[in-house]
């Protein structure tokens, strides 16, 4: 392998990764609130749809990814209503959201299949695009790579150091704590919901505005699923989650490399990398979190927020 | 309860209902007219009975599968890809042995189907005992995974060379083929039908008169009372995801062997999805399935036919799907607690209140 393609497959591998980690973290958000949406892979389907149509009937890329942000949180706001004022299963109802989203992104959108959008396109940061190696990878991107740059920290600081954060946590942790604290849980988590939506569908949208510009059903396929995942992989933590995602789209820029190379090696098989890798991530989380556990060094500091998955019953 | 769940059920039916018509008038299509299409089609003819009885079995044997899981609390909804699976074992007995009789090879095709589909149940189910890995999401990506093997091997080892570059193993012998019931009546219908009410019963004689069944049960409150109370846990998380694998296996060699006669990958079509519906929608209980089952299959059989007159994507069975399921769980709110429409006192404490004449 050459410099220049190594390059250019690191450079890929932050592209593809960019989509996964909106989405991550936006989860993380949803999950440090203590509510688990499994509806991520719909919402990442509509919002796609969303940010295509929204670019396609205005010209703006800016007005599609508004629209795809706006999708994600309106259809984490089903869940929101379903799970906290109706406290129906969240696990069902998150499935049910990916079946509902990812229905509606595939009826809505057949009609359009093959329409090309001018969505966000590549520049170079002045002075950053000219370090040797970084440049090359970092700082010839869309505007959407540069946002997601700033969103880990954001997200840090917004759960860790806000005071709107500490309660959205709280929410999370034990909800008759913050009730007691004179906090409203139930609407902290709402809150939480819908700006964890907001993320995904951002995610959604950097699929149809900037990963292709050939609008097509099915671009998720999948990494809604892997966000979930890796929200696990992260510990829940915003930091780690940029890792989990590089990963992620590491292997996918190399699938689709190897695919377009034209080697002989079934793209069925190169296809099925991501999904194995969720599953060997998963493994190796898990058997981390078991280990430190054992000797006691991860306590409850970064495991999973105590009430997640548990909806809060009484109301006041 | 009792007259409560009905109404729960209908008012979400046309929450639904509505919620599609909607779409409708969004894709530019008649809502009503749409609607009524989609009825028709479900339950207007008489082959059209026949064609959702044909898609119930299916979805009936996977929701079975996903039911037994769900009681205890294991979230197994890798259906789909223990479906995959199983019509991959199937193909594997009917290309190798396709020289045997019906007699040896259909028992042996659903063998190997029973036991591709429970293995790939047991991965998540051993890496969960094993190692706390979240069955949710593993499962999901097995189903990924399983229709990719599939994929893998009608692609390349199990291509039909006269298949002309199409993706299909070439068609079965005779012998593998589960026959049909009654073609001059019944139609397409096949003797696959037998293996429903048979899993049915026994589903409901395990949970209701075993030992093993009442643990499974006592299970679903909870690992930690489980574990507390002695109870076998990781012994009945494997029982429950590899018979739930195997009879969504079961349901992948039935629809492979009756319905296309060879393996292709049309023969994905969400029914692993739709039993996870299914199963929530009948609360876990063998008869709503069937009845939800047959439901929900007579809706993908209104869908085509409204596919087919209106130009709509398929895509529209998968809307309502998920919208009924999504009204439905907001509606056993109703079921659960009781509404009362008093405004919460706000601002003065119970004794001010209660000193008032």
């Amino acid at each position: 392998m050459s410099p220049e393609l190594i390059l250019a497959l690191l450079a890929a591998t932050v592209q593809a990764g960019t989509p996964i980690l909106y989405a991550t973290l936006g989860e993380i958000i949803s999950e440090r609130a203590g509510v688990l949406n499994l509806g991520v892979e719909g919402i990442m389907a509509l919002s796609s749809f969303a940010g295509f149509l929204g670019c396609h009937l205005t010209g703006s890329a800016w007005l599609g990814l508004a629209a795809g942000g706006l999708a994600g949180a309106l259809l984490a706001g089903l869940h929101g209503v379903v799970c906290q004022v109706f406290l129906g299963n969240q696990v069902v109802s998150g499935l049910a959201l990916t079946i509902f989203g990812v229905g509606l992104c595939n009826f809505l959108g057949t009609p359009y299949i093959g329409q090309a959008t001018d969505g966000f396109h590549q520049f170079a940061v002045p002075l950053l695009a000219d370090l040797p190696i970084l440049g090359r990878i970092f700082f010839r991107q869309d505007a959407l790579v540069y946002l997601s740059f700033l969103m880990p920290a954001l997200v840090w600081f917004l759960l860790w150091r806000t005071s709107f954060g500490l309660g959205l946590r709280a929410a999370g942790e034990m909800p008759a704590a913050a009730s007691a604290a004179g906090l409203n849980p139930q609407r902290l988590r709402f809150l939480g919901v819908l700006l964890g939506g907001l993320l995904c569908g951002l995610g959604g949208a950097y699929l149809s505005l900037a990963h292709t510009n050939l609008w097509t059903t099915g671009l998720s396929g999948g990494r809604g699923w892997v966000a979930v995942a890796l929200v696990i992989f992260a510990f829940w933590r915003p930091g780690r989650a940029v890792a989990g995602a590089y990963l992620f789209g590491g292997v996918m820029a190399f699938q689709l490399r190897l695919q377009a190379s034209g080697t002989n090696v079934p793209s069925s098989l190169l296809l099925m990398l991501p999904y194995v890798l969720t599953v060997l991530v998963l493994v190796l989380s898990a058997a981390r979190a078991q280990s430190a556990r054992r000797r006691g060094i991860l306590g409850r500091k970064s495991a999973a927020p105590a009430a997640l998955g548990v909806n809060i019953e009484s109301v006041g | 309860m009792g007259w409560g769940a009905p109404v729960v059920y209908l008012c979400a039916l046309a929450l639904s209902l509505g919620l599609c018509a909607l779409m409708l008038i969004l894709a530019g299509k008649p809502a009503l007219g749409g609607l009524f299409m989609l009825f028709r089609g479900a339950f207007g003819q008489g082959h059209s009975l026949l064609d959702a009885l044909i898609k119930a079995i299916p979805i009936f044997l996977c929701s079975l599968g996903v039911a037994l899981c769900f009681r205890m609390q294991i979230w197994n909804i890798g259906a789909e890809g223990q479906f995959a699976l199983g019509a991959v074992g199937a193909t594997w007995a009917a290309l190798t042995f396709g020289t045997l009789p019906g007699v040896v090879l259909l028992p042996q095709m659903f063998l190997s189907a029973l036991v591709l589909g429970a293995l790939w149940g047991l991965i998540p189910a051993v890496l969960r005992l094993r190692l706390g890995v979240n069955e949710i999401i593993s499962s999901l990506m097995l189903n990924y995974v399983g229709i990719l093997v599939l994929e893998y091997l009608v692609f390349g080892a199990w291509k039909d060379p006269a298949s002309f570059g199409f993706p299909m193993t070439s068609e079965f012998p005779p012998a593998a083929l589960i026959a049909r019931i009654w073609p001059g009546w019944l139609g397409k219908l096949h003797w696959g039908l037998i293996a429903c009410p048979l899993a049915g019963v026994a589903y409901s004689v395990f949970l209701n008169r075993t030992r093993l069944g009442f643990e499974l049960a006592a299970c679903g409150e909870g690992e930690r009372v489980a574990r507390y109370a002695r109870l076998p846990y990781g012994f009945l998380v494997l029982l429950v995801m590899g018979l739930g694998g195997a009879l969504s296996g079961l349901a992948g060699s039935i629809e492979t062997s009756a319905t296309l006669g060879r393996l292709q990958p049309t023969l994905m079509v969400g029914y692993g999805y739709t039993a996870i519906v299914v199963a929530w929608l009948a609360r876990l209980k063998p008869w709503p399935i069937a009845f939800t089952a047959f439901l929900l299959a007579a809706l993908r059989v209104g869908v085509e036919a409204m596919q087919l007159e209106l130009q709509i994507p398929a895509a529209f069975g998968q809307i309502m799907e998920g919208a009924i399921l999504l009204c439905v769980l907001a509606g056993q709110f109703f079921l659960a607690y009781s509404v009362s429409l008093k405004r919460p006192r706000t601002g003065p404490p119970a004794q001010v209140a209660e000193a008032r004449p």
